[in-house]
Formats: structure tokens, sequence, C-alpha cells
């Protein structure tokens, strides 16, 4: 077993969160800065087992604030580097992530969604998909927002969301949820090694007689140079929506359309299958970057489809963006669980049947 | 910042016909300081940077700036620098040293940074025995934001939110962090400084060149407080802060060494 560790394309039974810690170290991740909280504690446990016989560091700082802000401080040296949390930690988190988006700087954080609001449950939900997709501290800013679906994404995304945070210097967010993080399924993990590193000549590494001393700061206290910098950010949020990706099940004849992301998005695929067997032509939309949002191509489906139903673990979220996205073209409706509850495709399937009946009767 | 002036660098050596024997270190940049008249930040930023200087470590050390009056103490100090949040500052700087552990990594920071809203951060990164110089600039009161109590406040002392002094019953006692930091197995050096007199400026000198000596060797966390004054929040004028740090101030911080290692003078 321990041989197969760096080899690629072995298939291993693993928990999200335990794929995901290896995929970090799989990323030569230089640092590891997080503390524990359910239900993410094992990626903790897993780095600090694995690190010492491996490479990189990892730390157990004393609290989700000083973690940030080892990030903060390791980015700012030119580190790839990376936390995890879940939500009441990822909220104490917001500061950090504000400052870091600001001076711009490049790291990974893992949400492993818990229900809330509060100290809430450890069970697993979406309720965090506001803060992650629209800033989630002060100031105009955005993550980066990657939304796994199966334990192969949860070790995907690492990889992938380095290569993006580096590409643009930004934060970017894995937004999973305690299921995902918990649950375990078949993983063909990334290969060691295979994520370059990039150049970081802005990075405070010590400043040589040949350069001018180098500064991470998020402060600009004139205001013409604070909208300068803004206006930067914008620019570069602008960029990042070419990098928008979703997945469409059954879509081509589709006319109800069903939009979920993470573990939903797994619930809903059922779903589609039971309607399909009622001779119902549902299909599913899931966006798998959350931060960007596909704004685009959910517009352009709202020409084809009667409707569109967003099934998430939460009071209604991302339901608005697929409201915003379809421009009052078609009714879009919402089906949710909240506090760690989750709704079976059944539900979802019930839901659907209902605003057909509804319809009906306004038709009638 | 474009305020410009002649830069001191450029001084000839020998100036009709006289030995230069004084003048700005390469460590520091030509910007004028924004500090008020007689404030010991701005004596602190050169005496931390002259030892940068006289080590010829400019090139390996990185320092990390607060939120406070030396929110800019980047624009001055001509070493890579990060800007941290508010009382982060030796999380940023445990960042930095954990992946540069060859660098020398200073933090810097005033009472309501380091002793009021970062004091977790304080604890823990002297507990972790992390390899960094934290200066700790102690002068009673919040200076940036108008002058309001601090955790350092004095008993009695008057700012602008204890109008009518600090009441121990209301606002609880001064906090002496750095002996508090003295118990920690993680403090290597911990010692209590004052630039109120030339004397207090060699002695800091000094303290911080032996902690930066300490940090080559790896010994573990360098605490250099300095007692401060704030002739704007106190409201009088820097001959008065004087004579108030040595009547008020000192009775409670009395300056000199803490903590020093064994064997050492």
């Amino acid at each position: 077993m321990k041989e197969e560790k760096n080899k690629k394309g072995e298939a291993r039974l693993m928990k999200g969160n335990e794929a995901l810690a290896e995929a970090a170290i799989r990323a030569d991740i230089d640092a590891y800065f997080g503390y524990p909280i359910t239900p993410q504690s094992e990626i903790l446990e897993y780095l600090e087992r694995e690190i010492p016989k491996r490479h990189g560091l990892v730390i157990q700082a004393e609290s989700e604030v000083a973690s940030i802000n080892m990030i903060y401080g390791a980015a700012g040296a030119g580190a790839r580097v990376m936390t995890s949390s879940s939500s009441p930690g990822i909220s104490l988190m917001q500061e950090g992530l504000s400052y870091i988006a600001s001076a711009q700087l490049p790291c990974l954080v893992a949400n492993v969604v818990r229900g809330g609001p509060g100290l809430g449950t450890i069970q697993p939900s979406q309720g965090d998909y506001f803060q992650a997709v629209k800033g989630g501290g002060h100031g105009d800013y955005h993550l980066i927002v990657l939304a796994p679906a199966s334990v192969q994404e949860m070790a995907d995304f690492v990889f992938d969301g380095f290569r993006l945070a580096e590409k643009y210097r930004n934060p970017a967010m894995i937004l999973t949820d305690g299921a995902l993080g918990q649950m375990m399924e078949k993983v063909i993990l990334p290969e060691e090694g295979s994520l370059k590193k990039v150049e970081t000549p802005w990075a405070t590494t010590g400043k040589p007689a040949s350069r001018d001393h180098n500064i991470i700061t998020s402060l600009f206290i004139q205001p013409e140079k604070m909208e300068e910098v803004n206006h930067e950010l914008q620019e570069k949020y602008k960029k990042i929506q070419s990098e928008v990706r979703f997945e469409e099940i059954q879509i081509k004849d589709a006319e109800i359309v069903l939009v979920a992301f993470g573990l939903s998005s797994r619930i809903c695929q059922k779903t589609v299958d039971l309607a399909r067997e009622k001779g119902l032509k549902v299909g599913l939309l899931r966006p798998i970057t959350l931060y960007p949002f596909p704004f685009k191509r959910l517009n352009e489906l709202a020409e084809q489809v009667n409707f569109m139903m967003s099934v998430e673990m939460n009071a209604g979220q991302m339901v608005q963006d697929v409201k915003l996205a379809v421009e009052g073209k078609v009714p879009v409706y919402f089906k949710g669980r909240m506090g760690g509850m989750i709704p079976t495709p059944e539900d979802v399937l019930e839901e659907i049947e209902s605003v057909l009946d509804n319809e009906k009767v306004l038709q009638d | 910042m474009s305020i410009e002036r002649p830069s001191n660098h450029d001084f000839p050596s020998e100036a009709e016909g006289m030995d230069l024997v004084y003048c700005r270190p390469e460590t520091l940049t030509d910007l004028p300081f924004h500090y008020c008249p007689g404030c010991s930040h701005s004596v602190v930023h050169r005496v931390l940077m002259e030892v940068v200087d006289e080590l010829n470590i400019q090139d390996k050390t990185i320092g990390v700036a607060p939120v406070g009056c030396s929110v800019f103490a980047y624009h001055y100090m001509n070493v890579d620098m990060q800007e941290a949040a508010h009382g982060r500052a030796t999380a940023v700087a445990t960042g930095i040293k954990r992946v540069l552990p060859d660098r020398f990594v200073f933090s810097y920071q005033g009472d309501g940074d380091l002793a009021a809203i970062g004091t977790a951060e304080t604890i823990h990164t002297v507990n972790r025995g992390e390899n960094i110089l934290m200066v700790f600039i102690n002068n009673g009161i919040y200076g940036m934001t108008g002058g309001q109590m601090a955790p350092t406040t004095l008993v009695g002392q008057v700012t602008t939110t204890s109008p009518y002094g600090r009441q121990v019953e209301f606002a609880g006692h001064p906090i002496k962090i750095a002996d508090m930091l003295t118990q920690l197995p993680g403090a290597y050096y911990v010692t209590r400084q004052a630039v109120h007199n030339p004397n207090g400026v060699r002695k800091l000198k000094k303290a911080l060149t032996k902690s930066f000596q300490y940090q080559k060797e790896g010994k573990g966390t360098c605490f250099v407080e300095v007692v401060s004054n704030c002739p704007s929040g106190w409201k009088m004028t820097p001959v008065e802060t004087v004579k108030y740090l040595e009547e008020q101030m000192f009775p409670l911080y009395p300056l000199g060494d803490l903590k020093k290692p064994d064997g050492a003078k």
C-alpha cells in the first residue's frame, strides 16, 4: 500500500476529506495551516500524519483567525499554501480572506459546510453559498469557488483550485459539505509533482540590492489609489468569467431543468432518472464553478425550457443567481432542505409534479 | 505617498573636508516619517533599521507591519514587508518564517494590536517559540484612532474613552503582557526598553542586535517592548511626555531584561 501511494492511476477507496488532504500533498503544498472542526478534522489529521513522512509543513494554529493569517504571510512569501475548515471556522476567516483578496495572494481554502446559522449542526449543508460566491468578508471582492460532487472531485479540485488561484493571484475555495467530506468512494488520485510551481517575483523573500522592496498590503489610503485597485480587481474578475465550468445531464431535449451543485446535484441526477421513467423531460445543469457562475448558459437554456428549479441544501441561495441568469424568461422554482437535512430524489420529483399540477390548474 | 525631498543617500561622504559620521542607513527609504514630532516610532524605526543595516541582513529580512500609527512602517523600512490585519502580525510572521526559515523575520506592533485584539496570536506565537523578533511599542493609548484607552492605559489615565480616567472597576487593570510572556518556555529573550534618552536608544539597539543574533541561532521568540510616548494622544509636549514616562509609565513598566538566556550578559 505504501509504495503505491505516489503512483498515478491506482483506484483507492477514500473519504472525501482524506482524498482532499492526499491531493494537497500531491499538489506539493509548502504549508497547511488549520484548526480542528467537525466535519473536516480528518484533513488536518491526515496531513499531521502524512506530511512529516513526506514533504511540506503542517501547523495546527490556535484559531481559524490565526490560520488564515498564517496563510496570508506564507502566501505573501511566495509559498503554495492551503487551509480548510467548516462553516463557523470559515466565518472567522472572512476578515483574512478579504485581506488576501485585496493583497492579491493565491491560496486554497476548503469549506466543508455544515448546517447553520450559528454553531448549527455537524450535518451537511449548502448554507454558505452566498458567503462563498458573493465575497464573504468586507469590500468588493470574489473568491474563485469550485463545488465538487464526488470524492474524485474533492481530490481533483485541489489541483484545479491552485491552478486558478495562482493564475489569477486570487484566493480559491473548494465549497463542499459534510457528506462529501465524510463519505467514501473510489478515487484515482492526481499525480504527485504534476502541478508546476509558478514564479512569484512579487513575494516578500528578502530584498536583494537589484530590486525595490516588495510590499504585500491591502491598505491604499488615498481613495484615488483605492479605486484604482478596485478597478484592477474588477478587471481580473471579468477575466475569471472565462473559467466557468458546468456539467449538463440530459439537457438536450429537456423541458424542465434542475440546477444543483455539489451533493444536491447527485440527488438530482437520480430525480432526472425517476422523472424520465415517468415520461417527464427533466435535465440537470450542475455548476462546477460557483464563481464564476454559468449565467450565460442558463440564459440560453431559458429559451428552451418551460421552467427551472434550483435544488439546494439551504433556504434558497443559488436560486437568486439562477433567476438573475434567466432574466425572467421562464419561472424559476426552488426546492430545498435546511439545517443539515437533505432532500431526497423523490422530494424533488414531487416538487416538479406539484409545479406541473399548478400550471395545469392555471391553464384550465 | 508622493512627498519628495533630497535623498540623504546623495550626501557626499566628505563634505567641505569633514568626515561623514552619521547618515541615513540604506535600510530606510528617503520618505520623511509621518509620525508626530517627538513620537518614539521614528526613533525605533531608525534603530531597528540601523541594526539590520549593520548586521548586513537587508536581503534576508522580512518585516510585518501592524494596524496602528505604524501601519505605514513599510513605507520607511527598506526591506520586504507585509501589512497585517489588526492583531494578526505575529500569525503573518509565523507564516513567513515557517516557509522561509533562513530569513530574519520581525513583527512590529502597538499595544492595542499586540495586547488587546491580537492577544491570542501574541501568546501562541511565543508559546510555539516562533523564531522571530517581536517589537512591541507600548504607549498606553490607541494613537491612530485618536487617543482611546488601550489595554496598557494606566489606572486613572485620561483618554477619549476614559474621559474621567481609567477606572479599574469598569475597565480592568493595565496588562503587563511582557511579564506574562516570560512564563512561556518559547520566549527566549524578553526585554523592556525605552527611547526617551540617548542611553535608552543605545540599549534598545543592543537588545535588537542580540535578538537578531538569537534568531540566527534558532533560539526562539525574542520580545522587545519599547515603553513609548504619544504626545498627541497624551496631549502633552514631547518634553512633558518624557517626564510622564519616567514618573508614571516606568514604575508600572520598569525597564530592563525580563527574561534572558542563561549565562547571557
